[in-house]
């Protein structure tokens, strides 16, 4: 067989199974576990459990999804939380104006913060574990501002509460929106030139910036998608809460994003994202915290475990050197 | 007779069954100073990091002073009395200079830092080898040349006999490299060995008493600098006879007249870059291969990065079919029609984790996108089409890039740029590391798209490519355009002959005209 020929079957042929081991693994993980709890955790084939564990994991992966690109660039967002407080805050602040008004003025700031990650990353080349942490710890100071000096602001908005704790047919809206977002994210990092490039920015920036990858650009638009995608994070947590505490709002989820994400096969390094990863990531860590929570011991062992899974998850998928 | 201060014998060393050093003997007298040269590859920074105790060697002796020894580790080396000051000074740059100096062996007094001893001492040591630097000033507040000095300090506090300098002027003025070579001389002048590692020819023949030319990681040979000409120099890098050269070249110089009627696909004018580029223009027509030929740091790299928008130029200006391109970043010299190929295949080319296709459409994405979404058919269509016509051998236009042997990513990169129809290829060593077959299908595939009407500009080391390949060869040395060789005389010699002697051309006055403000004083 010629080689041209055997070229140009193989064009568009799908990728070998070896590149998404790391998320092959992951999958098998998260079914071994679903199996296991079905025969052992009584209630857990329950469908209102499956459906809690949807309803809970859903800010997570939207989170994670952002954090996926972000990490996909070689980056990483420490803000997410802060981001989510203050997407609540001025979403419970504004809301006398009008639900779309609120919900859109949330976005947009959440957007801005984001922007502002991004251009500090790449234009002005701080570190970006820096930067997102210094919005880690500001943001949440603004949020607590915006709130008035951070109390619970509790509202009464059937409209707005829609979106935490509404049903479309038999599926709750935060579910359809998760949902939505991965798809997207997917199709995104499948089929646009911006997932190529963002791929290309994590893998071999000075090569990519020789192909005339609008590196700065490309960076910029990650960070700004994470933020959007805390901010809807944030007032979907916001309407199912039925109050802003711009406290407790997202505390402690970058951690949860970023362990989804790596769980997921996502390497930190960067340079390769898999959002069906991520999205089975943090099935993981939630079905290990409710699994627990129902067999009664104590939420404390769900964290040691998950820990534990973390750093396998790292291990088997560090990079193997010659 | 006395033994020599340093003397290495049969070093090898091998790296995952790769031979870098092969049976390299080098001795080092006392008051030397010894340089060492050599193209890519050659074995330099091997080598010395075998002196300095940086790496094990796999094979041969070292003795130092007579005595033999193996050095463990760089600190091993350190205590013998051998020192490296590598480009990236390794130095404490919140801390004084004197702090610097002594760090890890502060002069105590009641168990506590002797702070008064430590600054005078420093400062003796200072004056000692001529340079006026303040103990007490912060390191990170001295500009580089002066770490650089503070690190060669530190080796001659350790009581220093051997010291290593690794391209040390490479980040430094004219006036600074003045300094250095003042405390050489004074290094000198106490018996200390200098081991001095660059690619500029006039600092070799400016403070070095002999050289030693490695290449491919095989001793050439040492020599005396003194009444050695720099083009034999230049062969024994290169790996080339002089009385073979000189058969073949130097015959006929018959000048070609430019044909002026043409105006060029591409002209370059007065790029000038810190010391790395110094008022180079070049010029290249439609269908024209330039050569660049050029050793190592002689400036042939920053031209075509410079061109490309890679690196900021402080002067210069590009014009492609008489226009002039605004250059702050490639993505600029890429809609212009412009297509670069990096040397660096590795750092600057494929992304490692990409596939194949993804790798070959990179730099087209834009044509190939409508609303951001990569058009899947039109994609298949290049991927296909590219593939075929370079003969890329992959399982798959799926392989991960990384998989492929150094020639398919070669042509992978090639046809990234051959599916966006440049008007221009700039392309820095294109066939390095690939095999031979591989090789010489680039070749021909280069000179097929001249023959289209492409401009191409090609930086080369090796001779051969250069001369059979060219219309018109470019010579750099220096981070100048040294000579201009075309037709006839486009020789191996007379590009060594070039590469060795030339001397920069004086096309100020013309220069002038077109571009008055030309005459910012360049960096003292």
């Amino acid at each position: 067989m010629s080689d041209a020929a055997k070229v140009k079957g193989a064009v568009g042929r799908r990728s070998s199974l070896a590149d998404y081991a790391p998320t092959y693994g992951a999958a098998a993980a998260l079914l071994l576990l679903v199996v296991a709890n079905m025969i052992f955790t009584p209630n857990f084939s329950d469908v209102n459990n499956f459906r809690n564990i949807l309803l809970q994991v859903a800010p997570t992966v939207l989170v994670a999804v952002g954090m996926t690109l972000v990490i996909a660039t070689g980056g990483i967002d420490l803000s997410v939380g802060s981001i989510m407080a203050i997407a609540s805050a001025i979403g419970a602040v504004t809301l006398g104006s009008g639900v779309g008004v609120a919900i859109l003025l949330a976005l947009f700031i959440s957007v801005v913060a984001g922007t502002f990650n991004g251009t500090l990353i790449s234009v002005f080349r701080i570190q970006p574990i820096i930067v997102t942490l210094a919005l880690l710890i500001s943001g949440r100071g603004v949020a607590q501002v915006i709130s008035h000096g951070g109390e619970l602001i509790p509202f009464d908005n059937p409209t707005f509460e829609y979106l935490g704790k509404g049903y479309v047919g038999p599926f709750p809206v935060q579910v359809l929106v998760m949902f939505i977002v991965v798809a997207a994210a997917i199709f995104v990092m499948r089929a646009t030139a911006f997932g190529r490039y963002v791929a290309a920015v994590g893998g071999n920036e000075a090569a990519a910036r020789l192909s005339g990858v609008k590196v700065h650009r490309t960076k910029i638009a990650v960070y700004a998608i994470s933020g959007l995608l805390a901010g809807l994070a944030g007032l979907i947590e916001t309407a199912r809460l039925g109050a802003s505490d711009a406290q407790k709002v997202g505390l402690n989820i970058e951690l949860d994003a970023i362990a989804a994400t790596v769980v997921g096969g996502t390497p930190l390094t960067g340079g390769r994202a898999t959002i069906v990863g991520t999205l089975i990531g943090a099935l993981i860590m939630q079905v290990i915290t409710t699994s627990i929570n129902m067999k009664g011991y104590s939420y404390a062992w769900s964290l040691v475990i998950k820990a534990a899974i973390i750093l396998i998850a790292v291990y088997i998928q560090r990079p193997k050197v010659a | 007779m006395d033994s020599p201060l340093l003397r290495m014998e049969g070093i090898t060393k091998i790296f995952s069954g790769v031979t870098a050093l092969d049976g390299v003997d080098f001795t080092l007298g006392r008051g030397e100073v010894h340089s060492l040269i050599g193209e890519n590859g050659a074995g330099k920074s091997t080598l010395i990091k075998i002196m300095t105790g940086a790496y094990r060697r796999d094979g041969g002796r070292m003795w130092l002073e007579g005595r033999e020894v193996d050095f463990r580790s760089p600190e091993d080396a350190q205590h013998a009395g051998v020192v490296a000051v590598y480009q990236e000074v390794n130095l404490l740059a919140y801390r004084t200079v004197a702090e610097n100096i002594y760090l890890g062996r502060e002069p105590r007094r009641f168990r506590l830092i002797d702070w008064k001893k430590m600054n005078r001492e420093a400062g003796a040591l200072l004056a000692r080898l001529g340079l006026d630097i303040d103990p007490h000033a912060t390191l990170g507040s001295l500009n580089i040349a002066l770490r650089q000095m503070i690190a060669i300090a530190r080796g001659v506090s350790l009581n220093a006999k051997v010291v290593v300098l690794d391209e040390p002027t490479s980040s430094l003025t004219e006036h600074e490299v003045s300094i250095l070579y003042d405390v050489i001389r004074r290094l000198k002048a106490e018996g200390v060995g200098v081991v001095y590692i660059s690619h500029r020819f006039d600092e070799l023949y400016a403070v070095c008493d002999r050289v030693t030319i490695l290449r491919d990681g095989k001793l050439v040979g040492t020599r005396e600098l003194a009444g050695l000409e720099r083009i034999d120099l230049v062969c024994l890098m290169l790996g080339k006879a002089r009385e073979e050269l000189q058969k073949k070249g130097a015959t006929a110089f018959e000048q070609h007249e430019l044909k002026a009627d043409e105006p060029a696909l591409l002209r370059a004018e007065n790029m000038t870059r810190g010391r790395k580029l110094n008022h180079v223009t070049v010029s290249a027509g439609r269908g024209e291969v330039v050569g660049v030929a050029g050793l190592l740091g002689s400036g042939r790299t920053e031209t075509a990065r410079a061109i490309f928008g890679a690196d900021r130029l402080e002067e210069g200006q590009v014009y492609l079919e008489g226009r002039l391109l605004r250059l702050s970043a490639p993505d600029d010299a890429i809609d212009a029609g412009l297509a670069f190929l990096s040397e660096d295949r590795k750092a600057e080319g494929i992304i490692p984790e990409l596939s194949v296709r993804e790798n070959l459409t990179l730099a087209a994405l834009p044509t190939l996108t409508r609303f951001g979404i990569v058009s899947a058919a039109r994609q298949r269509e290049i991927v296909e089409r590219y593939m075929k016509r370079l003969g890329i051998k992959a399982s798959s236009a799926e392989q991960k890039i990384r998989e492929l042997s150094g020639g398919n990513q070669q042509k992978v990169l090639l046809a990234r740029w051959l599916c966006k129809n440049p008007k221009f290829l700039l392309l820095d060593e294109p066939t390095r590391g690939i095999d031979i077959g591989a090789k010489g299908e680039i070749q021909a595939l280069v000179n097929e798209l001249a023959n289209e009407g492409l401009g191409v500009l090609m930086i080369s080391s090796e001779l051969e490519e250069l001369v059979e390949g060219s219309s018109r060869v470019l010579v750099m040395r220096d981070g100048q355009c040294v000579a201009e060789l075309r037709g006839k005389e486009i020789s191996q010699a007379n590009i060594i002959q070039a590469m060795a002697e030339g001397k920069a051309e004086e096309k100020q006055d013309s220069e002038e005209k077109q571009n008055p403000e030309s005459r910012i004083q360049e960096s003292e």
